[in-house]
């Protein structure tokens, strides 16, 4: 610790830290711009100027910007002094006179940095009676706004576009007073972070594209902590709702999880909320068609389906919460539960999940994903499949240049000085996939090849490791000399790190990944390994047990089964169609519960509108193991609950009388934890319903919530009672405790003084670090540490091409690959069509350009797609979009032919 | 008196190939100071007192001091000379790069050397066409006698030297904004510290020096620190060239012993005002120093001198006020230059200054209001040293905090009458 | 696309630098001394060479006065409108020019034979007013010796 002191009053800081870091960790209101925390210090706005005084005797002393200066022992600062307080005031001042002061229409308004700092500032009029300069506005596609003349010149967004997220198409223009924030032309940004443009910047000139059709102000909104759905790493959201739609997200920090960014998915697929495909009331299949029906009906019928049948079976799915599926096992028991994940999914997941329980590897937070100082890459395109992760990794190759700066005694912080000695040097990242990935370009060297090759090269490295580790036959020259260099790289680094997956579908990549990390541990080395799951419940639904998808096709094919209940499943992405279509139609009764109208919906012969994420509680197990509660937003119009509610109802209906002690979440909860021992944290992952603070609840609206009379005053004049909420300590009101909840608690940040995001500050224990009290989720899975175990050694044969067949294999994509998420429009907008991917030279051996269609059979399905040409790609392989096309459960890898539409 | 930078300069101004330069004396400071460890040619030059002639007047010897040394240093280490002379009144530097080419070589030579630098780059103004085409030329020479490139003169030193002519902006003069220059980015200024001599261009050790300061060190080398301090009037060792412009009757750059007054630059060296003219005021070096007024003539133009009265050496080109000119007008033509420069990085730099720039203008125009000279001080305070990222702006307001107090009633006249008494 | 002589020129200058970012201005000076300007295909082919992206090449060029990103005229006129040259006369000569060109400062004539620019200090104050036609200075400006330049220019 150092001691410093502010107005002659001692305080005790963390050592190595900016004067500006030191006084916000301390509580200080001390404004800043162009500093933050997750880009360091570059001292351009020169807004956090204190006093610094050389000791007591010292009266006069100096202004120094406290983004700059580093608060070593002694350091004496005021930031009250007078001509400090002048200084600032003028900052503002200078940053106004071309602002347009024009805060009544600009969507930041209410949650705007600058407005904060110009009240802080006590800035409050305008001195200068000159024109404004004023740019012309771009079109950024469909993500983003842009306005230009709101600009601070803060420069936060190209270095957290370009610098921070590797983007190259963002850049500032010109200079003096007319800095130009854009791009070389319109057109779409075309980095998958770009949404967190609109937190970054600390005003108006980049904002949230999608909200602007359902524009509400930040204080307005009603919010709840919550998990995103896109993925499997488990960022934490905010999500915000105002008339019974959802409006936004914004992204909610979890120091070791999504710190302060989330990725273009998660923040802009909410809409899928508001989709016209959402389901609203039970349907039930009357003369072939599904009609709406009253609940009751629903209930009625569905008892008399279920009432002493013996042959349910429950389908569940990777995308509804533990308690959901949970609810469905207890439904129709656990031998008689299905995961819901594909053949392959099933098998991969539950492959890795072994290798996460076994050890010796752990898994890593994204936080210290980002501080790994190698890494190897195993099979996953991360920024496709796990995105958030690729931003931590693209951190992670400034690990080992850091070094060099620790050298000359340059802080970490102080951001352009130790890029500029690190210029373009990166630590080592290596990046073995199928085709091209967006990483690359941070890439120490990639490997193209198929997923078994993938796999040798993982074992290869194994072996360079360490010679117990199986021996790899038949590698090329070139092979065994790259496997030597990244296990080099791997055993010289301090935190090397491991990333591999289920997209390859190949058991044998996880493996090699898994052989790798105990390679180095055998070798001394405490290595990580990140196992990037596709769904945001993959790992939980696979900690709840239960057999494949097909393996419930074969319970109905063999007559023990004819009722099925399918919890938030399309079967019909998990499994060929025409399996699909089979098994449905082999079922007597399907009942399904979804949020959306999904083609197995539409095979329903009962179907009940479950609540997305924003319109229901539970718990989302993330690929590092972390059990995680998200919270109903608002309460959801019609007949929309909980899928486990619906589930509980059905129990109760079915005579089933144990689901009438799940009086809430937390019952359900407890009954998870009872049953299944490796579950039994997820009760700590968010505090009880009970929870109070001094006996009030936690409000999800700000206090500064307007219209809550008059807003319903169409429907009726009186006031309605706010809905009650058995399941959480939160309320849906502004009404409850004003102080600062426990972190699994936070529905949206704010602080007097603070209505930006950057009110953060005050809800960290230490700026840029865990949230008061700890950051939200709880690990539930730790391996032991020793390197016991024992190597895999299935090492698969190298990878031949044949002639005139492609290996089909999956890619993946932001936007595309994830069902919900597509049916945002903007994020309809940015998904390619379907497509074949060939490299150039089998596209030329096939005599196909660029767009030509083509027919290619994969799952018995033939599809007309057309060819997209590049070099990325290995040779041998045709790659095909994920997610767009359904190829879970296809089987891929698999080969075939292409030919000529 | 004995010249010293000017001792190569032909009366036409062409200079001196390689070989009639090494005739004249040139080059013979390279093959002593091969002869000499590297440490001791920076010692030499510590003693001589050499200090920077780019403007901040820093020592030389001892910035090169920080060069980290030794087989563990990083390399390579680069050696840059600062040709960007781009502040407005100054007009020195070209003087040396367009007539004494080899002699700026040959100090860059003694530099690297003493640095144990591997590659120089002489980063020139864009505008400077017949200075980058005489330097090509003698680069050309200077590699063909075996002053640059592998092993110089028989001996283990090596040097690369290459010139760097500038895409144009006044922040390219800064030194790290030079760095980033040459490294192809936008020329913002570098955060300092860690300071260029430890982690400069391309991250490497980096020592950037004015091309004047260079231009002194074979003399230094050839004739030893003492010599050196006794050519001076003053504590400052050395010559200097001395320029004056505006209207006096012959504008004109002189090399002087350093110390040289101003009333003798302007009245022996320039003639006095012409005909007609009273002086008013001068900057004595360059745009971005304060104005001084008839009170000042006296003072030395050294470092130390200039400062006591209130303003810098700056370039020690000065530019010479006369009361039939508008001292608002020379203002608002100044910050107009520094606002227009403004890299654009940090707020009180490129709002201050634009915004003393409208105020200026409005002034001039008959338009100023009674509180503009307020803002107009706010503005120098707002810009004053410490407060900004680089000098820019603490530069562009000298002239603007000096025309304050000297012409401030010039300045009431205007918002007076609501125009320009000298239109 | 880029000449055959630009693109050796550019190689050239590359080999003078660690990094082929470093060369972005040298690179487009290059293809404006040919070409008198540097246009958005231009700038897409130098930023390809150098493996940068247009925007992150744009954002140099825009920072740098000597860097034209729009067509100029065949004789680029840059008259010095700094310190000393403004004491001078500055005003005379722009307004000379201006009223003999037909244009502002910042244009070009109509039939491309002239841009107009104003220009920082040339280094050359003891003789202002000063400017620069292409490549060539002037110096101790007065009409008359105006007028002689520009007849001089084709
Ligand atoms: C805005 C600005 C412009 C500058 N321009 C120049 C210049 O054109 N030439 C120069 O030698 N120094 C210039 N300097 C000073 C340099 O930053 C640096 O101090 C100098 O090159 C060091 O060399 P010296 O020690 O030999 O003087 C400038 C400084 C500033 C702040
Ligand atoms: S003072 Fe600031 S804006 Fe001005 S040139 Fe320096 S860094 Fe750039
Ligand atoms: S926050 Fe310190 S200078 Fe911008």
């Amino acid at each position: 610790m150092t001691k410093i002191f502010v107005e002659n009053q001692a305080y005790e800081v963390e050592d190595g830290q900016s004067l500006l870091h030191a006084c916000l960790s301390l509580g200080f209101n001390l404004p800043y711009f162009c500093w933050h925390p997750a880009l360091g210090s570059v001292g351009a706005c020169r807004q956090c100027a204190v006093k610094q005084f050389r000791d007591e005797k010292d009266t006069r002393g100096r202004l120094v910007m406290s983004c700059m200066t580093p608060a070593i022992e002694g350091t004496r600062i005021s930031i009250a002094d007078a001509e400090a307080v002048a200084f600032r005031k003028g900052v503002v001042e200078g940053l106004m006179l071309n602002h347009p002061h024009d805060c009544p229409v600009c969507d930041e308004g209410g949650q705007c940095h600058l407005q904060d700092m110009t009240v802080m500032t006590g800035h409050d009029y305008r001195r200068t009676i000159y024109p404004k300069r004023t740019f012309r506005n771009q079109n950024l596609g469909p993500l983003l706004n842009h306005e230009m003349n709101r600009c601070i010149q803060c420069y936060r967004c190209v270095r957290y576009y370009r610098e921070y997220a590797g983007g190259t198409d963002l850049d500032a223009f010109r200079l003096r007073n007319v800095v130009y924030f854009g791009r070389h032309e319109d057109g779409t940004l075309q980095n998958e972070f770009a949404g967190n443009l609109d937190e970054i910047c600390p005003t108006g000139v980049f904002t949230d594209k999608t909200v602007k059709r359902h524009y509400t102000r930040k204080w307005d909104l009603q919010y709840a902590p919550s998990v995103c759905v896109h993925c499997g790493l488990g960022c934490n959201i905010s999500p915000g709702e105002r008339y019974g739609t959802l409006r936004r997200i914004v992204n909610r920090y979890n120091g070791e999880v999504n710190g302060y960014f989330l990725c273009d998915r998660g923040r802009f697929g909410y809409e899928f909320v508001n989709s016209p495909k959402r389901m609203r009331q039970p349907l039930l299949l009357k003369d072939g068609k599904p009609q709406p029906v009253a609940k009751a009906r629903a209930m009625e019928h569905l008892a008399s389906v279920l009432r002493g049948n013996k042959k349910v079976i429950g389908i569940g799915s990777p995308r509804a919460s533990l308690e959901s599926n949970f609810a469905l096992r207890a439904l129709v028991g656990p031998e008689r539960f299905y995961s819901g994940l594909s053949n392959a999914g099933q098998r991969l997941t539950a492959a890795a999940l072994e290798i996460l329980r076994h050890g010796p590897a752990r898994s890593p937070s994204l936080r210290q994903i980002e501080q790994a100082d190698a890494v190897l890459v195993l099979g996953e395109d991360v920024t496709n499949v796990a995105p958030r992760m690729a931003l931590a990794l693209r951190q992670s190759v400034r690990q080992q240049p850091m070094r060099a700066a620790d050298q000359l005694k340059i802080p970490h912080w102080l951001d352009h000085a130790v890029r500029e000695l690190a210029q373009d040097q990166k630590g080592p990242l290596y990046i073995a996939t199928p085709a091209a990935t967006r990483l690359d370009d941070v890439a120490t060297e990639t490997y193209r090849a198929a997923p078994d090759n993938i796999a040798r090269l993982g074992f290869a490295v194994a072996r360079a490791l360490g010679a117990s580790a199986p021996e790899v036959s038949g590698l090329s020259e070139a092979e065994r000399a790259l496997a030597a260099r990244i296990a080099e790289a791997l055993k010289s680094a301090e935190r090397p790190l491991v990333v591999s997956g289920t997209s390859m579908n190949s058991e044998a990549v996880l493996q090699a990944a898994a052989n790798v990390a105990r390679a180095l541990f055998a070798a001394g080395r405490t290595a990580s390994l990140s196992l990037a799951a596709p769904e945001c419940n993959t790992l939980g639904v696979a900690l709840l047990g239960g057999g494949s998808l097909t393996e419930a096709f074969k319970a109905v094919k063999s007559g023990s089964a004819d009722t099925v209940v399918i919890l938030e499943n399309d079967l019909y992405r998990r499994a060929p169609a025409q399996e699909v279509e089979e098994f449905l139609s082999c079922v007597r009764h399907v009942v399904v519960l979804d949020s959306l109208a999904t083609p197995t919906v539409e095979k329903a012969e009962l179907a009940l509108p479950a609540g997305t994420f924003a319109e229901s509680d539970g718990t989302l197990v993330s690929s590092e193991g972390r059990a995680q509660r998200f919270f109903e937003v608002y309460v959801p119009g019609g007949d929309i609950q909980s899928s486990w509610r619906w589930l509980r109802e059905i129990m109760l209906g079915a005579g089933q009388r144990e689901a009438a002690a799940w009086q809430n979440l937390d019952d359900v909860v407890a009954s998870i934890a009872s049953a299944i021992p490796e579950l039994a944290g997820v009760a700590q992952a968010a505090p009880s319903a009970s929870f109070r603070i001094a006996g009030a609840k936690v409000p999800r609206a700000p206090h500064r919530y307007s219209g809550r009379t008059a807003m319903l005053a169409n429907i009726a004049v009186s006031e309605p009672k706010p809905p009650e909420d058995p399941d959480s300590p939160l309320s849906f009101t502004m009404e409850g405790s004003p102080d600062q909840p426990p972190s699994p608690l936070i529905p949206f940040f704010w602080s007097p003084g603070w209505n930006s995001i950057q009110s953060l500050n005050k809800f960290q224990e230490e700026i840029a670090g865990p949230l008061r009290g700890g950051d939200p989720g709880v690990r539930l899975i730790e391996p032991p540490t020793g390197a016991n175990g024992s190597y895999f050694t299935d090492v698969p044969n190298s990878f031949e091409p044949k002639a005139g067949q492609w290996l089909l294999v999956p890619l993946y994509h932001i936007f595309g690959t994830d069902e919900l998420s597509c049916l945002a429009p903007a994020i309809t907008e940015l998904s390619p069509e379907p497509y074949v991917m060939l490299n150039p030279e089998d596209a030329s051996a096939l005599q196909v350009a660029e767009g030509v269609e083509v027919t290619v059979t994969v799952g018995g399905a033939t599809h007309r797609l057309r060819i997209r040409i590049a070099p990325g790609i290995a040779k041998g392989l045709a790659g095909l979009p994920a997610g767009i096309l359904p190829l879970e459960g296809a089987g891929l890898p698999a080969w075939s032919g292409i030919s000529r539409a | 008196m004995e010249k010293v930078l000017t001792r190569y300069i032909q009366p036409d101004g062409v200079p001196l190939d390689a070989r009639a330069y090494e005739r004249a004396g040139g080059y013979e400071s390279v093959r002593k100071a091969l002869r000499m460890a590297p440490k001791d040619v920076t010692e030499t030059v510590k003693q001589s007192n050499l200090r920077g002639r780019g403007g901040a007047g820093f020592p030389t010897g001892m910035k090169w001091s920080f060069v980290p040394t030794g087989p563990n240093a990083p390399r390579p280490k680069y050696l840059c000379a600062n040709a960007d002379e781009m502040e407005p009144g100054t007009f020195k530097d070209r003087l040396l790069l367009e007539s004494a080419p080899h002699q700026l070589i040959e100090g860059m030579i003694l530099a690297a050397y003493a640095i144990a630098a591997d590659v120089a780059y002489i980063f020139i103004r864009g505008e400077y066409i017949l200075a980058i085409e005489r330097l090509q030329k003698a680069l050309a020479e200077a590699y063909e006698a075996g002053y640059l490139g592998k092993n110089i003169q028989g001996s283990a030193f090596s040097l690369e030297m290459y010139v760097h002519a500038s895409g144009g902006r006044y922040m390219c003069g800064e030194e790290t904004g030079l760095l980033n220059a040459l490294e192809g980015k936008r020329a913002n200024p570098r955060t300092k510290p860690p300071f260029p001599q430890v982690s400069g261009l391309f991250g490497k050790p980096t020592i950037v020096q004015n091309v004047e300061t260079l231009s002194n060190l074979p003399h230094i080398i050839n004739n030893g620190p003492e010599w050196f301090k006794k050519l001076s009037k003053s504590e400052d060792s050395g010559t200097k060239l001395y320029g004056v412009s505006g209207k006096v009757k012959q504008p004109g750059l002189w090399e002087l012993p350093m110390g040289t007054t101003i009333r003798e630059l302007l009245e022996e060296h320039a003639g006095g005002m012409r005909e007609g003219l009273a002086f008013r005021g001068v900057l004595p070096g360059g745009a971005s120093t304060d104005f001084l007024t008839a009170e000042h003539l006296d003072v030395k133009m050294d470092f130390g001198g200039v400062q006591k009265a209130g303003s810098r050496l700056g370039t020690g080109t000065m530019i010479v006020l006369d009361d039939r000119t508008c001292p608002v007008g020379m203002v608002r033509n100044l910050e107009h230059f520094f606002a227009q420069e403004s890299c654009g990085w940090c707020t009180p730099c490129w709002s201050g200054l634009s915004w003393s720039e409208q105020l200026l203008t409005s002034i001039e125009e008959g338009r100023g209001k009674p509180d503009d000279l307020e803002k107009l001080e706010f503005i120098c305070k707002f810009c004053a040293p410490g407060n900004t990222f680089c000098a820019l702006a603490p530069g562009a307001v000298e002239p603007l905090q000096s025309a304050l107090k000297y012409f401030r009633e010039d300045f009431g006249r205007h918002i007076q009458a609501q125009h320009c008494p000298w239109r | 696309m880029l000449s055959a002589e630009e693109r050796h020129e550019i190689e050239e200058e590359l080999k003078r630098y660690p990094s082929k970012r470093a060369v972005s201005i040298d690179a487009m000076k290059i293809v404006q001394r040919r070409r008198g300007w540097v246009s958005d295909e231009a700038l897409r082919d130098i930023a390809e060479l150098l493996e940068i992206s247009a925007d992150d090449l744009d954002s140099v060029a825009t920072f740098y006065n000597l860097i034209f990103r729009k067509p100029v005229g065949r004789h680029v006129i840059m008259v010095c409108d700094s310190v000393s040259c403004w004491i001078m006369g500055y005003d005379r000569v722009r307004e000379h020019l201006t009223k003999r060109l037909g244009i502002n400062m910042g244009e070009t004539t109509p039939d491309g034979r002239f841009t107009l620019l104003p220009i920082v200090c040339l280094g050359t104050c003891d003789h202002a007013p000063a400017m620069m036609v292409d490549q060539q200075l002037h110096r101790d400006l007065d009409a008359e010796k105006i007028d002689k330049i520009l007849e001089q220019c084709s």
